[in-house]
């Protein structure tokens, strides 16, 4: 029993946060492949700066993480926020110019990049002012969200919300510190901070940009949908209190294993490896919760491949949260740092964990949000297609992340290097090749689903068409 | 009722139904991991032990850094050197945290699609690496790298290298009032694109044993410490003008051996602590 009629919420603005977030999805991963295909095949680099490998990094980076990734994490907060607090957002003004800001920052950012405009800081590579232009977006949407919820006609705050809430404070902290920059002009300026603390700070970052964006928020993606998806409560209401409150406090730490045996003092490296290895409890609680919320509609996988995609993102979560751990300890990150292995970890996290969920929430609301989806068949083929891509890609990340760290580390009898540098490189080809075509299919599935969502968009207009002419005619 | 009583409880109920406590809770708890391990190292000694020999780039290696970030470069090049015997053969001493003091941004990297740069300063010729940089797979035929054609063909931007200068020195960099005044007369001298005439003025500039940073401290290396020469010289064999490949090969050539390491010398327990005088 609903106290409030859903039209009284506002679907607009996640309407717009669906729509540009599949396009950007499709962008995003079109990019990452292009890339993957350039370290496959050099030639590719065309000898343009503006396409050269370097400078286009950031634009798929850029785009699948804050574009597609960042649209979700709008679309979804505005529409539980609104369902879960039975009530109207805040500022419907505000949540637009949210949207907008958003917009505009990313395409300047991706405008800037093939200039090579750069602060050099890896996921934080837009300039000074394009940091400004996203910060302001990123306070509007976190201020709207709070307001609502400060307006709630329930007495409960839903689980789903304080994960949303933990990722807005910690990215704001984040991005503000580690954005803190002299400007030399608008295309230019330099971090604030140097050298050792320049590497901590920008790690603090990095992981919290995995930690909070792409874990806390996309739990609370997770806590939403896989419940209402599979019409049961959630498993454990005590695991996600204790989960939720040791995940707040544990990923912060966790930064410094990205600079295992690097010139930071080593009580930091081991404080980062230590909180790595703990942070597996309230991972893997996050991730038992979200399975065991779907135990009993088990049936359901025969027939609905949207709760497809929430298991076999959660299975991901589980194993991505194992591994990154397991990275962490010296002794293995001194194997598996510098070399493909790292890429391979964050893409079992990307495309396994936060796409997988992100496009079972997406379809989830496109059918709430218009009409059922123009086709599950399509829906099928693309969770299919998705995951043989991400299958593919991980795997050969693996392999040749392993190959090289072992290739490097090569001595012969005579205590000589094995390997020359160049080696190495030449046994990664096939890797490559094989990660493009794994990141291709990626792409092509996201292909077949804005497809299905335009395809869904224009029944959902001829409908309304329809209708309008028979209210017309009465 | 009683039950109550001897329960451990936390009062999670009332959390989550105020915004205010909640959200206070998670602002609060969140900052804890970066302000204990950021924080610290500001302050303690060892985090960032001085060595001799460190000092601030050179105009025309400090454009040449901003190439190496412009496009990319720490993207797939790392410069940063593991206490590992591999990489002590492949690439050489270990990279002290000193030896990136003065870099804002730090360019360490994340990933080795190519080898480790943190030493590669007088590794090659500087013939070698216009080569390279032009062509990749004509001296390494393995490479992915990308072929930089413009390198040669674009003439260095400089109108911005005084306000680089400027703007690092007010963030710390012991740049002095001098060195910012002839940053131009400095940057042709290392090109020779000024048929020699800079280059004593050059080489008295940065090749000293003081240097005084924001704060007035005067850092005084041992007076028997040399510091390493500068190259000065035409990087892409072209003295009639200054381009970005000689920015970029300058900066290259100037990677990882500003620092002296002596055999038999643990650079992290004799060394640090007493290297230079304030």
């Amino acid at each position: 029993m609903s106290a409030v009629s859903h039209q009284e919420y506002d679907y607009d603005i996640v309407k717009i946060c669906v729509i540009l977030g599949i396009a950007m999805g499709l962008v995003g991963t079109f990019f990452g492949t292009f890339i993957a295909s350039q370290l496959a095949w050099p030639a590719l680099n065309l000898d343009n700066p503006y396409l050269s490998f370097g400078r286009f990094r950031p634009m798929h980076t850029n785009t699948v993480i804050f574009a597609f990734g960042g649209y979700l994490l709008y679309g979804s907060a505005f529409y539980i926020v609104q369902r879960t607090c039975h009530v109207r957002i805040w500022s419907s003004k505000l949540a637009w110019a949210a949207i907008w800001l958003w917009l505009i920052g990313l395409v300047c950012a991706l405008l800037t990049f093939p200039l090579g405009m750069t602060q050099g800081k890896e996921y934080h590579e837009a300039e000074w002012w394009i940091d400004i232009i996203l910060a302001l977006s990123w306070v509007l949407y976190s201020l709207n969200f709070i307001m609502t919820i400060k307006n709630r006609r329930t007495s409960h705050i839903y689980v789903a919300l304080w994960f949303y809430l933990g990722m807005m404070f910690m990215v704001s902290y984040i991005f503000v510190f580690n954005g803190m920059a002299l400007p030399v002009d608008m295309s230019f300026s330099y971090s604030a901070y140097a050298g050792v603390h320049d590497a901590m700070v920008q790690w603090w970052w990095g992981h919290n940009a995995v930690g909070f964006f792409l874990t806390a928020g996309f739990l609370g993606v997770m806590y939403y949908f896989v419940p209402k998806h599979v019409g049961r409560p959630i498993f454990s209401y005590r695991l996600s209190v204790i989960h939720f409150w040791s995940i707040m406090y544990l990923y912060v730490w966790v930064g410094a294993h990205h600079l295992q045996y690097t010139a930071i003092p080593d009580w930091t490296q081991s404080l980062g490896a230590g909180m790595s290895i703990a942070l597996i409890f309230p991972s893997w609680g996050g991730m038992i919760n979200g399975m065991m919320t779907m135990s009993g509609s088990w049936h359901k996988l025969r027939t609905d491949p949207i709760m497809r995609f929430m298991i076999v993102a959660l299975a991901f979560y589980g194993m991505s949260t194992f591994e990154g751990p397991l990275m962490s300890i010296k002794s293995v990150n001194a194997l598996s740092h510098y070399t493909d292995w790292t890429v391979g970890h964050v893409h079992s996290g990307a495309l396994g964990w936060n796409a997988m969920i992100s496009v079972a929430a997406l379809y989830h609301m496109i059918t709430h949000l218009w009409r059922p989806i123009y086709s599950m068949k399509l829906v099928n083929v693309h969770f299919w297609i998705h995951t043989v891509g991400a299958v593919l890609y991980i795997t050969a990340m693996w392999a040749s992340g392993v190959l090289q760290g072992l290739m490097w580390r090569a001595f012969d009898d005579y205590g000589n290097l094995v390997y020359t540098f160049a080696d190495s490189v030449a046994a990664m080809h096939p890797f490559y090749a094989m990660r493009a075509i794994g990141g291709a299919l990626v792409t092509v599935g996201f292909g077949i689903m804005l497809y299905n969502l335009i395809k869904t968009l224009q029944a959902a207009k001829a409908e309304e068409g329809q209708q309008s002419v028979a209210t017309a005619s009465v | 009722m009683s039950d109550h009583k001897f329960k451990l409880s936390i009062p999670h109920d009332n959390i989550e139904r105020n915004l205010g406590l909640l959200a206070t809770f998670v602002a609060l708890l969140v900052a804890v991991g970066g302000i204990v391990e950021i924080v610290p190292p500001y302050y303690l000694d060892d985090a960032e032990p001085a060595v001799e020999g460190v000092r601030p780039y050179t105009p025309l290696e400090l454009e040449g850094y901003a190439i190496y970030r412009k496009e990319g470069c720490y993207l797939c090049h790392s410069q940063m050197i593991r206490p590992f015997r591999d990489e002590k053969e492949r690439y050489g001493h270990f990279s002290l945290a000193a030896e990136s003091r003065y870099d804002h941004n730090y360019v360490w990297g994340s990933k080795r699609t190519g080898p480790d740069l943190a030493r590669v300063g007088t590794k090659y010729t500087d013939a070698w690496h216009v080569q390279h940089l032009i062509q990749p797979t004509s001296v390494v035929p393995e490479s992915v790298m990308p072929n930089y054609v413009w390198l040669e063909t674009n003439v260095l931007d400089t109108s911005k290298t005084r306000a680089r200068m400027e703007a690092l020195r007010t963030l710390g960099v012991p740049y002095e009032q001098g060195d910012i005044d002839n940053w131009e007369a400095d940057l042709k001298a290392q090109a020779a694109a000024d048929d020699g005439a800079g280059e004593d003025d050059l080489r008295a500039r940065y090749e000293r044993n003081t240097w005084v940073n924001k704060n007035g401290d005067v850092e005084q290396w041992t007076d028997s410490f040399k510091p390493t020469p500068l190259n000065v010289r035409a990087f892409d064999a072209d003295a009639s003008d200054v381009t970005e490949m000689d920015a970029l090969v300058a900066y290259l050539q100037s990677r990882g051996n500003m620092v002296h390491f002596e055999e038999g010398v643990d650079y992290y327990h004799d060394k640090f602590g007493q290297p230079y005088r304030k």
